[in-house]
């Protein structure tokens, strides 16, 4: 018996030399530093601009399905850093016109300004800085999947390299912050695309997942046109699809309280 | 009899949303000729229908028990053309409480951007601006005080404008300039709907004795002008404020005629919003010029005054913010005040406090929206209360129960006069 358990620990250095050794083994592995800022551009910063209409179905344990349909439009302020995102609501009917403009710093420890435009008041609400962690409008997305969470936030290990994919562990600096202990993010190896996450509780267990389920080219650049995120506790999932998806439009000065009372064109259709 | 006729009301009125629920369900499922042809010419149609039903929790000498009792239908045609957006925005509802039908045209505007630095919108509108969370200093475009009150949606506490607002944009900063031709006061509470403090009574008085005001109607005459000048800098939102026009709901009352009327008004004043810590700050300054009083000698028009507000938000849990505000109106020239008022009459304190908190808790994936919005004053002593329990049952169909809750010492306080207006209400909307 206690022999068994003796075992375990030289499993996990023999596991370690083996994965580490592997991960040495292939020529063209990069640091894991390289993997996952590239993957982060990849995700969140192609090109200068970009604009998508998004569905996204929220599905309920029940089976209940619930849609929210916006186009969105992101604007880079630094390849890697600071970004606007202005996103215009087309359904559900009651959050039609709306719109919700996010200047987002990338800074670790710096929060996003956030405005709300509620059409029916012609108001302008300025939205205190919120836990990212939150439910994006209802969904199980929350805000940082949409908008990215900053690479400083996390430490990162590269636990496995497939053929096809790096294995990146995220451990947060700072656990008090957020829900998971840690997520392990499937990187392809090509493209650099995460093509799953996956989020394991505090008491390490998995209970989210992420998963980039369709990819098209779109202008030269690989695009993540569905995903789906799964939420095992609560048995609910949420749909993302995007359509339209452009590149390099030439989004202007957009990120305005002008434009919240009078979206530009390019937000609406 | 008196109830069971309401009951019938109200029954009717629910059976009248029903079918328009079902009628609503229909469209969806079966394109009819008038949607194909907003659809050709690419013209948006959405809206709602709603049912709204609400008493009052106490006895009233002056009301009826039924504080609403409406079935109402939104319409909402919206255009994108080459040269600009057409918008209008419609509400008809059978009101059962005052026993009649209503439209209401809530917008009917035309919006373009003629060149980079100029939008453009004229028409019947929505105007808003300034920092307040329902406290309004530099916002002197029209509220509708007796909606907020009887539990209509929020949305109705702003009513529209005929106007045209002109935006300006440039670099060193933006000014908006909105003209209205003929004057739009508020919906005030006249005694149709809420029994109020009468003062020439001296009593609370409803519609035994409703309101009179003399309106300003005359056109070009009888205009308003306000502007509103502002920058945002690092994301700090900074902007100066002008209104040339009248007091919104009657400032003033003409004692041969013996009717209220809207004495004229100047306001000038500033704001700036931005983040304070973890949250979002804001102060806004007004002087209120009542250029018909300004000795303050004449105790039928109302004095200036000046106006601050200091707010603060933050998010405080995982779906659940707070706003608080700290709001002040100091009335000038207090002393010729004191010495013109009719012996006897309840006297008005110099200064008058507010604090406002707002709590906001969303739940069930945020399908359920638990409010709370609290006006407290501790120089009038007094408290109005707005709690809201909203659930969308699925995308189309919301359900909403809330109150409006009135209390205090004396009873011709600002918020306790409407003491006997206390009421409970319940909504279902539905949604296309």
């Amino acid at each position: 018996m206690s022999r068994k358990t003796n075992l375990i620990p030289l499993l996990i250095v023999v596991g370690l030399i083996v994965s580490t050794a592997s991960g040495a083994a292939e020529p063209n592995v990069p640091d894991v530093q390289t993997i996952v800022t590239k993957a982060n551009i990849m995700a969140y910063y192609q090109g200068d601009d970009g604009k998508a209409k998004v569905r996204m179905t929220i599905t309920t344990k029940s089976g209940q399905t619930r849609e929210r349909e916006f186009i969105i439009l992101r604007k880079d302020v630094a390849d890697g850093g600071d970004q606007n995102y202005f996103v215009y609501f087309q359904r559900p009917a009651d959050v039609r016109q709306m719109v919700y403009m996010v200047k987002k710093h990338a800074g670790a420890n710096e929060d996003d300004d956030r405005w709300l435009f509620l059409p029916a008041l012609n108001l302008v609400r300025r939205i205190a800085a919120g836990d990212k962690r939150t439910s994006f409008v209802g969904s199980d997305f929350v805000y940082e999947d949409v908008s990215g969470r900053s690479l400083d936030l996390d430490t990162h290990e590269l636990i496995e390299t497939t053929p096809e994919r790096f294995i990146v562990k995220n451990v947060p600096k700072n656990p008090d912050q957020v829900e998971f202990s840690y997520y392990n993010v499937a990187i392809d190896r090509k493209t650099y695309m995460p093509m799953k996450m996956e989020y394991f509780d505090k008491e390490g267990k998995l209970y989210r997942t992420i998963e980039s389920t369709e990819v098209k080219e779109i202008d030269g650049f690989p695009t993540v046109t569905k995903s789906v995120v799964t939420d095992l506790k609560t048995g609910g999932k949420t749909e993302m699809a995007f359509n339209d998806v452009q590149y390099n439009i030439g989004i202007g000065d957009i990120f305005e309280e002008r434009y919240l009372q009078g979206p530009p064109r390019e937000a609406t259709r | 009899m008196r109830l069971s006729r309401q009951v019938s009301t109200a029954a009717l009125l629910f059976a009248a949303a029903c079918s328009g629920v079902v009628t609503g369900q229909d469209e969806q499922e079966k394109p009819n000729p008038i949607k194909a042809w907003l659809d050709e010419h690419a013209i948006e149609y959405h809206g709602f229908y709603e049912a709204r039903a609400g008493y009052r929790l106490q006895n009233d000498l002056y009301e009826k028990d039924m504080s609403i009792m409406e079935a109402r239908y939104q319409f909402d045609l919206f255009s994108m053309r080459e040269w600009g957006d057409v918008k209008v925005k419609g509400d008809v509802y059978a009101d059962g409480v005052e026993e009649k039908g209503v439209f209401d045209l809530r917008e009917a505007n035309l919006f373009g951007r003629p060149s980079d630095f100029m939008d453009v919108k004229l028409g019947r509108q929505i105007l808003t601006w300034g920092t307040g969370d329902l406290i309004f200093i530099n916002d002197l475009f029209p509220k509708d005080w007796q909606s907020f009150f009887i539990g209509r949606d929020t949305e109705y506490l702003k009513a529209p404008s005929d106007a045209v607002k002109v935006s300006l944009f440039y670099d060193w900063a933006n000014l908006d300039i909105v003209y209205t031709p003929e004057f739009d006061s508020d919906r005030f509470i006249s005694g149709e709907r809420l029994s109020y403090w009468n003062p020439a009574l001296g009593r609370r008085a409803g519609l035994d004795s409703p309101l009179g005001t003399q309106g300003r109607h005359d056109f070009f005459e009888d205009d308003e002008i306000a502007l509103r000048l502002y920058k945002n800098i690092s994301n700090y939102e900074l902007a100066l404020y002008t209104y040339w026009g009248y007091w919104k709901s009657p400032g003033g009352f003409d004692p041969t005629m013996s009717y209220a009327i809207f004495p004229p008004l100047h306001v000038y004043g500033a704001s700036a919003r931005g983040t304070v810590g973890k949250g979002i700050g804001n102060v806004e300054i007004g002087y209120y010029d009542s250029t018909d009083d300004r000795s303050g000698t004449n105790p039928l028009i109302n004095n200036s005054e000046m106006r601050y507000l200091i707010g603060y938000t933050q998010e405080i849990g995982r779906d659940f913010t707070a706003g608080v505000q700290y709001y002040v109106e100091q009335m000038l020239d207090y002393g010729s005040y004191e010495g013109s008022l009719p012996r006897g009459a309840p006297k008005r304190d110099e200064f008058r406090h507010l604090t406002t908190l707002r709590l906001t808790k969303l739940l069930m994936n945020q399908n359920l929206r638990l409010s709370l919005f609290t006006y407290y004053s501790p120089s009038d002593e007094d408290v109005y209360l707005r709690p809201i329990a909203n659930y969308k049952a699925s995308d189309n169909l919301a359900l909403e129960i809330g109150a409006n809750i009135f209390g205090g010492d004396e009873p011709y306080t600002f918020f306790n006069q409407f003491e006997k207006n206390t009421n409970l209400y319940t909504a279902i909307r539905y949604s296309f």
